[in-house]
């Protein structure tokens, strides 16, 4: 493996290492090509750390020579001269912990640290961990994932009367960020969803995403159309929105741009559905924050929970400044604004921003979730988020490439992704019986998303999976989290299925800092997880007696 | 009056009564309660509507103790239950239970009759070298007599909290008797050769009372001091902030930027925080140092009362009980002569004396509660009824400005007392997930005061919230959970064998509320929804 040029010390003794709530501990320190493994001396209570290096977002490194005489004896070796100093590489990950090592030696640290810069950033998905990640008790499945569009189609008989399955798509031409197979209306055949496509951004046209089954209403997804500066039109889609709404007198198009953004979109070849074209939609605007601008608050709300200045009119100002619990609050209200559309005026709606990749996919996931009891299992959720984001497409390599604590210049990175765990977790805790699964999935998956074993969240779309092996070569993250004894952990004591929607609160006093994520490192949600514990023993115990 | 959502609003928890302008279809009142509820009463008739106004504006502002709910409140109880009610708790047993007396503290009865000072309880415990000449001279030079007695002694370190009121020293004034109490407090802890003295006030308030020959103990003067000073702000500002706050929460639908800068504003969560950071010293000093703390403000009846209950709370696991904290209220409150009746306006009487000094304190521990869920047996509805009946003036135990007025007022005979009361309720006050023998629940706690770790108490400011129906909550599905479970365990002793497949209860335990939509759907639809863009 070409790994080894990258490092040059690959062993070094007598390193200390702190780490969040434990004390120091002094042993061994050891770089693979992919892990940064730390064992401590200690007989009895051996300890060791094994970090993934992908998963650190930053390293900061102070070098301090101890002998400061060392000039006056120019006849000292240089070994010697080098022994005397020791260094610090200061490791900020992006699960939000912050490790420091203490190292002996100033050229062991420098190489240390080199490797550590070099390796945690490799940017060559085919060399990253999960393609060598083997498990004694795992082995490569046969099918990768928990399910496909045709296994999804082909059990949801309501779909059967209106609704196919189209493999248009099938070699990725179509819609390169597609799935092979995606459902669309019956009456559309696929030369029309072709030139459809044509119509649409990245050619994602309009697709079923969810179907209500209580009265038949969907959810569709696509990108914005491609009208341009002079207001082009296309038949295709005109007629595929067309029979989306057959039988019903509307239905409703939700924009996550604002009118403006969607007005000046055109400028640049895009836009949006006109009055005059699409008649019987009538469209809301409901600007959500995305890109760059969602990388920057989070690095913003991070640097607010790390400010030690023990303030508390600081602090308050920080968090608000930040704008991340703005955007939770406007994610929340926007999917609320879908459901209603859909449960409660009872038409189908389309969701589109620019891409189609990001707001779209967080509204939409939302929304299934406050209404549709089935998405709220762990089976289920998982299932949604395959859909949702692994087989419809978020580009996760570019989005989650860094977290909050890396000074590189932002590109492609946003946190979409944490956003909709914290959005689930918000609804979680306004819903503590509602949700199969328990905060334990939301905060691995929100950390896996950054740096895994699995090859789930590598890539940027399906075609780039199949293209690189990621299916035959990886295992499934969702599939590991079903297996029995990780299932447990994951679910609920409390859940009790329900078949109402679970509106939530969007109210600011309703909507809290998640601690678990962004404090998880500090002691006090060490209490939070013991009572989430107790809860657990307690329920356990209960249906002990209730079986005796 | 059947448009009044609750059917029952005591006068005395009415805060202001306001009446908008009428209207054609009628005039309103609009009730704003001491618990920060609103109510709005429509009525029909203008005249109608003038007459409730005024009646309830006379009503809601008491001008004499005996316009009071208490002393005409008649719950069906005899003479001797009404007695037994006082003693139910019992303060002489808890300073036996913290192991006072023993031969480094002991009762005094200096104050008897409250000789000494008469806003301090009868029965005091202070050093055993503190002679009666010693606490007569100390007390003379202490505002309102306030002399330095015991609050708490923790037992693991023989270091003690005592509580006292500011010194009347001026810019120069000594006294040797006060000088011997501190240095008695010393002596009284074997452990450690000096104390700290812990001045709540911040610095400057406490140097400007030394121009009105008052302020704060010279070091130079008392030998083996530490002198720290807080920063906890006086009721003046407390008061306002309060309102501030109140304020954030009755907003209708704000912006989180809108709710953070109010909150902000508000200033209430870093008072709050000040509280428990002089909480956590005192208790820090007293378990971690092994050294006795002294702990005063200006008349060491309001700061004092919050720095050293809410020390108690993190050195003695008892006081997070249910009757633990009503011991606790009873000893650093009711006892040493917090002012309940000027603080919470039981009678109408100089505004500028209102504060609320124990929402505060019933804060911190809300806030503690919220920190470490395990560790409190009560559940926050505990603390909102003490909140309650801190105002509603239904018992005699906050009536009063101190003991001695109590006694003169004869409050045991005329009145009762509302701890038993709470006691009885006490199956809904119980949090499920109460655990004394976790780790979290053991000995001091160590709570983190990082801003990050306060938040509203939505519970107590949300009137808006509270008025619809009640949220998914997993502490009332616990309790059911174990009554369940107490249930089944009983049934099963007394069944020793169940034939198999014999009666196994299956069924979820716990009423569920069947609206799934528990608060103001309406807040993120609705309204701004409007209608769709045009082109």
């Amino acid at each position: 493996m070409e790994f080894a040029e990258h490092i040059k010390t690959a062993n070094v003794e007598d390193v200390v290492l702190r780490q969040p709530l434990q004390p120091p501990s002094r042993g061994t320190l050891c770089i693979t090509g992919h892990h940064l493994l730390f064992s401590d001396r200690e007989e009895s209570d051996s300890r060791q750390v094994l970090l993934l290096l992908r998963n650190i977002d930053a390293t900061e490194k102070s070098v301090e020579n101890l002998t400061g005489y060392s000039g006056f004896f120019s006849n000292a070796s240089h070994s010697e001269r080098m022994s005397g100093s020791s260094g610090t590489i200061t490791m900020k990950c992006k699960d939000l912990r912050v490790l420091q090592l203490d190292i002996p030696g100033m050229e062991q640290c420098l190489n240390i640290a080199h490797s550590i810069e070099t390796l945690s950033c490799l940017d060559c998905v085919s060399e990253m961990y999960p393609f060598f990640y083997r498990p004694v008790e795992l082995s490569l499945p046969e099918q990768w994932g928990l399910s496909s569009p045709e296994m999804h189609y082909s059990q949801m008989k309501e779909l059967y009367e209106k609704w196919r399955l189209s493999t248009v798509n099938r070699d990725y031409s179509v819609c390169s960020s597609y799935p092979p197979a995606v459902i669309v209306p019956k009456s559309i055949d696929d030369d029309t969803l072709k030139k459809a496509a044509k119509f649409r951004q990245g050619g994602r046209f309009p697709v079923l995403c969810y179907y209500h089954k209580k009265n038949g209403m969907v959810i569709m997804r696509s990108s914005q159309p491609l009208l341009g500066a002079n207001r082009k039109r296309c038949k295709e889609d005109e007629l595929l929105l067309q029979a989306v709404i057959e039988g019903s007198d509307k239905g409703y198009i939700i924009d996550t741009r604002s009118r403006q953004q969607a007005q000046q979109a055109r400028m640049t070849g895009g836009g949006f559905e006109s009055k005059s074209f699409y008649s019987r939609w009538k469209r809301f605007h409901r600007p959500m924050e995305r890109g760059k601008a969602l990388q920057e608050s989070l690095i913003k709300l991070v640097e607010a929970c790390g400010d030690e200045s023990n303030n508390m009119d600081r602090w308050l100002s920080k968090l608000e400044n930040s704008k991340w619990l703005s955007h939770v609050q406007n994610a929340l209200s926007t999917a609320g604004l879908l459901v209603e559309c859909v449960e409660r005026d009872g038409h189908s709606v389309l969701v589109h921003g620019s891409e189609g990749t990001d707001c779209s996919l967080l509204i939409s996931t939302l929304a299934q979730l406050i209404m549709d009891p089935c998405c709220r299992t762990v089976e289920g959720f998982l299932g949604l988020l395959e859909r949702e984001w692994i087989q419809a497409r978020h580009p996760f390599q570019q989005r989650c490439a860094h977290s909050a604590y890396s000074h590189a210049r932002l590109q492609q990175e946003s946190p979409v992704f944490l956003l909709l765990m914290d959005c689930v977790w918000q609804l979680w805790r306004q819903f503590p019986l509602a949700l199969g699964f328990s905060e334990a999935l939301l905060l691995r998956l929100a950390t896996e998303v950054y740096a895994s074993d699995y090859g789930t969240f590598l890539c940027n779309s399906d075609q780039e999976r199949c293209a690189l092996g990621v299916k035959e070569r990886t295992h499934c993250l969702f599939q590991a989290l079903l297996r029995p004894t990780q299932r447990d952990y994951y679910s609920n004591p409390l859940y009790e299925r329900t078949e109402l929607a679970i509106w939530p609160s969007v109210h600011p006093q309703s909507l809290q800092l998640w601690k678990g994520y962004f404090l998880r490192w500090t002691q006090q949600v060490r209490h939070l997880e013991e009572a989430q514990e107790e809860i657990r023993n307690m329920v356990i115990e209960w249906g002990k007696l209730a079986c005796s | 009056m059947e448009h009044i959502r609750t059917p029952k609003v005591l006068h005395s928890m009415v805060s202001s009564v306001e009446r908008p302008p009428t209207t054609p279809s009628g005039g309103q009142l609009i009730l704003r309660c001491k618990d920060f509820r609103i109510f709005q009463i429509f009525i029909p008739q203008e005249r109608d509507g003038l007459d409730v106004h005024a009646s309830l504006a006379r009503l809601s502002r008491p001008e004499k103790y005996s316009e009071l709910y208490c002393l005409s409140f008649n719950p069906n109880v005899n003479k001797e239950e009404r007695e037994e009610s006082w003693n139910f708790i019992d303060l002489m047993a808890d300073y036996k239970r913290m192991g006072v007396p023993n031969n480094l503290w002991v009762a005094t009865a200096a104050n008897g009759e409250y000789r000494v000072c008469d806003t301090y309880p009868s029965e005091l415990f202070v050093p055993k070298s503190a002679t009666p000449t010693i606490i007569v001279g100390s007390s003379r030079f202490r505002s309102r007599g306030r002399f330095p007695a015991l609050s708490y002694f923790h037992q693991d370190t023989l270091a003690a909290v005592c509580r006292c009121s500011q010194p009347l020293s001026g810019f120069s004034g000594r006294c040797q008797e006060d000088e011997m109490m501190l240095q008695a407090l010393m002596k009284s802890n074997p452990g450690s050769d000096y104390i700290y003295v812990v001045d709540t006030r911040p610095k400057l308030n406490a140097m400007a009372n030394r121009a009105a020959g008052k302020g704060y103990e010279n070091e130079d003067h008392y030998t083996n001091i530490k002198l720290q000073f807080i920063g906890i702000e006086n009721i003046h500002v407390m008061r306002s902030s309060q309102q501030k706050i109140i304020d954030v929460g009755e907003m209708r639908s704000p912006s989180m930027t809108d709710f953070l800068w109010g909150l902000e504003n508000s200033g209430w969560l870093k008072h709050i925080k000040a509280i428990l950071d002089a909480g956590v010293f005192v208790a820090r000093a007293v378990a971690d140092e092994g050294v006795s703390v002294l702990v005063h403000c200006s008349d060491g009846w309001d700061r004092t009362a919050q720095a050293c209950s809410v020390a108690s709370i993190l050195l003695d696991p008892y006081y997070r009980t249910i009757r633990g904290l009503m011991v606790l209220i009873e000893r650093d409150w009711v006892s040493f002569g917090h002012k309940f009746s000027h603080r919470y306006a039981h009678l109408d009487r100089d505004p500028k004396e209102v504060s609320p000094v124990i929402d505060q304190f019933l804060e911190c521990v809300w806030q503690l509660s919220e920190q470490f869920p395990c560790a409190f047996e009560f559940n926050e509805r505990f603390l909102i009824a003490i909140h309650t009946h801190v105002y509603s003036c239904q018992y005699g135990t906050f009536l009063g400005n101190s003991q001695k007025e109590r006694r003169d007022m004869r409050l045991h005979e005329r009145t009762h007392s509302v701890w038993p009361q709470l006691w009885k309720d006490r199956g809904e006050y119980t949090n499920p997930l109460y655990k004394a023998e976790l780790s979290q629940s053991q000995g001091v706690l160590r709570p983190n005061t990082s801003p990050y770790c306060f938040k509203m108490w939505k519970g107590l400011y949300n009137h808006a919230e509270k008025s619809t129906p009640p949220r998914q909550s997993p502490a009332d599905f616990l309790s059911a959970v174990r009554e369940e479970s107490q249930q089944l365990e009983e049934e099963l002793t007394n069944h020793q064998e169940v034939p198999p497949g014999g009666t196994a209860h299956h069924h979820h335990p716990g009423s569920r509320q069947e609206d799934r939509s528990p608060d103001g759907e309406a807040d993120h639809l609705g309204e701004d929804r409007g209608s769709p863009e045009e082109d």
